[in-house]
């Protein structure tokens, strides 16, 4: 049935958001309004005007005119309905309690015991480091596996399973004329400073891996650091070179190792910690760089894990594969 | 300590792994690794849920040396346990149930990863039911949601496609909302530990000092759970996500995905603010009246549908309704009984759905009702699931759907006057809606001519689940009383 009532077009414009296309195209009974000005359309005018009653050319007139209208109201309201919620998250705002004041409640026992306890019990001079990998390590076990799972999607998105690319010979681009298939270009300039920029990147990202324990740092950022020099070097010198040290497999090996290494430390971790057994984890010497316990082999899982998933990231967008 | 005490711990740590270790290995490979985890997680909750119902109490597991508003950790009751046993058991189910679809719809070489969200997603839902720390329930929530969308997105076709970036929006918004509540709620209280929020919330309901900010966390956190899982006003990514996905996502999402979020808005309900306060700030009203709407408006609008899965995802909508109607009546017996439709809807609408993936393998792959004519007669076992999961969806007693509506009739009963009518004569035209959209559907496939199409012969797993799915239900519906009991239990446990 065309001719379907302004309800049921707002009805559809609730189910999927937007009006589809066919029901945009008015059905022929509603345009019975005729231009061409010869006797015999004005004689067909009138008796189609006599014939309808005022009802139902007042629901001729809704079902064109209501949908634009509510089309509008809708966009009006989405307006109204962000500036309001803005609105009154500022007015929170200025009841919340000022930021840094001494006397807030989020000053509490917890964080005093972060500052002055991290270094005692977690071995870290970092009371971040020790916040988030011991203290608190559970929540990072999970954001650790978010990044995951935010890989393991794209991955399903956007890997191009050809049979060409599963052996990991690229076919030839002026061939496919796909744009993924085309090499990285490789600038003089970008070329010379990249190979200065890639080890310092990644000799700086394992510093602050290593160092996350006793300075600012640790897993995240130092493996951010990391991803970043494997994609400047694949963007310098090209897919095949970097696939010489950093393929689909490596990739595979290195994240399952590095996650299930760290899910492990976590358990043994939890366990000992909430049956009361004593872990025999050597905190090591505050500020060296063996120290903090599980925290060091745990900044490096991540670091490594993050490193991976930042590469995957961009390697997927840019060519559908690793 | 019992060794026993460590096993919600263990599925929730481990079955992150074994997600890591199925995006590894190949399709069949990590079927079995996922199948035979989730069915031992399945064991390890069912024998917590003996161990807490045998010691009568709840027991907190510290997640580390810590104790708790410095380091993590995960409470354990009744309920908890009861929540999660189900629904590991219903996982192994939905998965066994619409196997054959899994590897039918996804990429050859994708189908390890659909595992591999599968068992990230039951990891994030027995943390979301055991949390006892707002932080760690919003990690959760996002490795809930990106698995999600991702079971939605692994079949392969551009209607997926354009379903899953409708759900990832609607879903990454209720997720922000939920985020910026826990970030006030940290600003005005300065804890993310339920049970130390709890007394300070006391303290700034009765100071009167920060209560417009209260007001707001409240209402953003509703809001932001209710979006992830599909109140009325905020519906419209369901039909799409749970209609064009493969059978099993299909049962997961609409059985499991949407209820870890309703439990965590309980928890917050009633651990975190107290049911004085919610009442003192009229949310539950709110949600009373959305949940009615729910009822009727998605009732309505699975009956208008000629695509047997969303109708049954328009279905669900009605149902999550029951569910708030029964958070909004603001007194204990409502929360059984949206406690109760948490489990009865858990364990009959993943039926449903496996057996409309049955239904579209004896019809050609087609899913609109004209198609699937008589399709339960040349898939008995398909024909015989679905009319027992519609007796249960209309509520007919014996079934698992009746103890729902028995217990929400009986927190209406308790509850004020005009929720009483109001309650009430929505359960009533509720109840005849679903009859007269549930039974033609009965009717046409066990109509026509049986065809020539002949049914593949059953996989194990298949019949495996679609029989202990209507085990199950029957056995919720005669057993309905002593899990309401225990259900009661654990809400007494939950504190107030």
């Amino acid at each position: 049935m065309k001719n379907k009532g302004a309800l049921s077009r707002l009805w559809s414009f609730a189910e999927y958001g937007s009006f589809r296309e066919e029901e945009f195209t008015l059905s022929p009974s509603d345009e019975r309004h005729i231009d061409t000005d010869t006797p015999e359309n004005r004689w067909l005018t009138t008796v189609q005007n006599s014939e309808r009653s005022v009802g139902a050319r007042a629901a001729s007139w809704f079902s064109r005119r209501g949908v634009e209208i509510f089309q509008r109201l809708y966009r009006v309201a989405a307006v109204f309905i962000c500036f309001t919620l803005i609105g009154v998250l500022l007015a929170v705002v200025a009841f919340l309690p000022p930021f840094g004041g001494a006397d807030n409640p989020a000053v509490n026992e917890v964080p005093e015991r972060y500052v002055a306890g991290a270094v005692e019990e977690t071995g870290a001079t970092n009371a971040v480091a020790g916040m988030i990998s011991a203290y608190r390590g559970f929540d990072t076990l999970g954001e650790a596996h978010v990044l995951f799972v935010a890989a393991c999607s794209v991955m399903a998105l956007l890997r191009i399973d050809g049979p060409a690319r599963r052996h990991g010979c690229l076919p030839d681009p002026e061939m496919t004329g796909e744009d993924m298939d085309f090499e990285p270009n490789s600038d003089l300039i970008l070329r010379k400073a990249a190979k200065i920029l890639v080890p310092l990147s990644f000799i700086f990202g394992l510093y602050v891996i290593l160092n996350g324990t006793s300075s600012p740092g640790g897993g995240f950022s130092g493996g951010a650091l990391m991803g970043a020099g494997v994609i400047l070097n694949s963007v310098a010198f090209g897919f095949s070179r970097t696939e010489r040290f950093f393929g689909e497999r490596v990739y595979h090996i290195v994240k399952t190792a590095c996650l299930t290494v760290y899910a492990l430390l976590m358990a043994y971790f939890i366990y000992m910690g909430a049956n009361g057994i004593y872990d025999h984890v050597w905190l090591g010497v505050p500020g060296g760089i063996v120290s903090g316990g599980l925290i060091l082999p745990i900044n490096i899982a991540v670091g490594f894990e993050v490193a991976c998933t930042m590469y995957c990231f961009y390697a997927l967008f840019r060519k559908g594969g690793l | 300590m019992e060794f026993v005490r460590n096993f919600p711990f263990l599925t929730i740590v481990f079955s992150l792994t074994c997600g890591v270790f199925c995006a590894v290995t190949r399709g069949k490979t990590a079927k079995r690794l996922c199948v035979c985890w989730l069915t031992l997680t399945f064991a390890m909750s069912l024998s917590v849920l003996i161990y807490t119902l045998r010691t009568d109490g709840s027991f907190i597991y510290r997640m580390g040396k810590w104790n708790a508003p410095w380091g993590n950790e995960i409470r354990v009751g009744p309920l908890e346990a009861l929540m999660a046993t189900a629904f590991s058991g219903v996982m192994v189910l939905s998965l066994s149930g619409g196997m054959s679809h899994i590897f039918a719809d996804c990429e050859e070489g994708k189908v390890n990863i659909y595992f591999t969200m599968a068992a990230l997603l039951t990891s994030s839902l027995f943390a979301l039911i055991y949390t006892n720390d707002l932080f760690t329930a919003y990690v959760f929530v996002e490795i809930n949601t990106i698995a999600s969308c991702a079971l939605v997105m692994l079949k392969s076709s551009g209607r997926t496609l354009v379903a899953t970036t409708r759900y990832l929006i609607m879903s990454l918004l209720g997720s922000g909302l939920f985020l910026l509540g826990v970030v006030i709620l940290y600003g005005i209280t300065g804890e993310l530990l339920m049970e130390s929020i709890a007394e300070k919330v006391q303290d700034i309901f009765s100071t009167g000092e920060y209560s417009l900010p209260l007001t707001v966390v409240i209402g953003l956190m509703s809001v932001g759970l209710a979006v992830k899982s599909a109140l009325f006003p905020f519906h419209s990514w369901l039909p799409d996500a749970h209609g064009s996905a493969t059978a099993s996502s299909s049962a997961i999402l609409s059985g499991l995905v949407l209820k870890g979020y309703i439990i965590v808005l309980i928890k917050i309900f009633y651990r975190v603010f107290g049911l004085r306060v919610i009442v003192a700030e009229r949310v539950s009203n709110f949600l009373f009246v959305y949940g009615i709407l729910a009822m009727i408006c998605g009732s309505v609008a699975a009956l208008r549908q000629v695509d047997l899965k969303r109708m049954l995802a328009y279905s669900s909508i009605a149902q999550v309704g029951y569910i708030y109607v029964g958070l909004g009546m603001h007194s204990e017996a409502g929360m059984v009984a949206a406690c109760v439709q948490i489990l009865a809807h858990a364990i009959t609408k993943p039926m449903l759905f496996c057996s409309a993936g049955g239904f579209m393998d004896v019809s050609g792959g087609q899913k609109s009702m004209a198609a699937i004519t008589g399709a339960g007669r040349r898939d008995k076992l398909a024909g015989a699931a679905f009319t027992v999961g519609a007796m249960s969806m209309i509520g007919i007693p014996f079934f698992a759907g009746f103890a729902t509506k028995l217990a929400l009739a009986q927190g209406a009963v308790g509850s004020d006057k005009i929720r009483m009518t109001i309650a009430l004569a929505a359960i009533v035209i509720s109840t005849v809606l679903n009859a007269v959209y549930y039974v033609p559907v009965i009717f046409n496939i066990f109509s026509g001519t049986e065809g020539s199409e002949k049914a593949p012969r059953p996989k194990v797993g298949y019949v495996f689940a679609m029989g202990t799915f209507m085990v199950l239900n029957v056995a919720f519906g005669l057993f309905t009383q002593q899990i309401t009991d225990v259900v009661r239990r654990g809400l007494q446990l939950f504190g107030m």
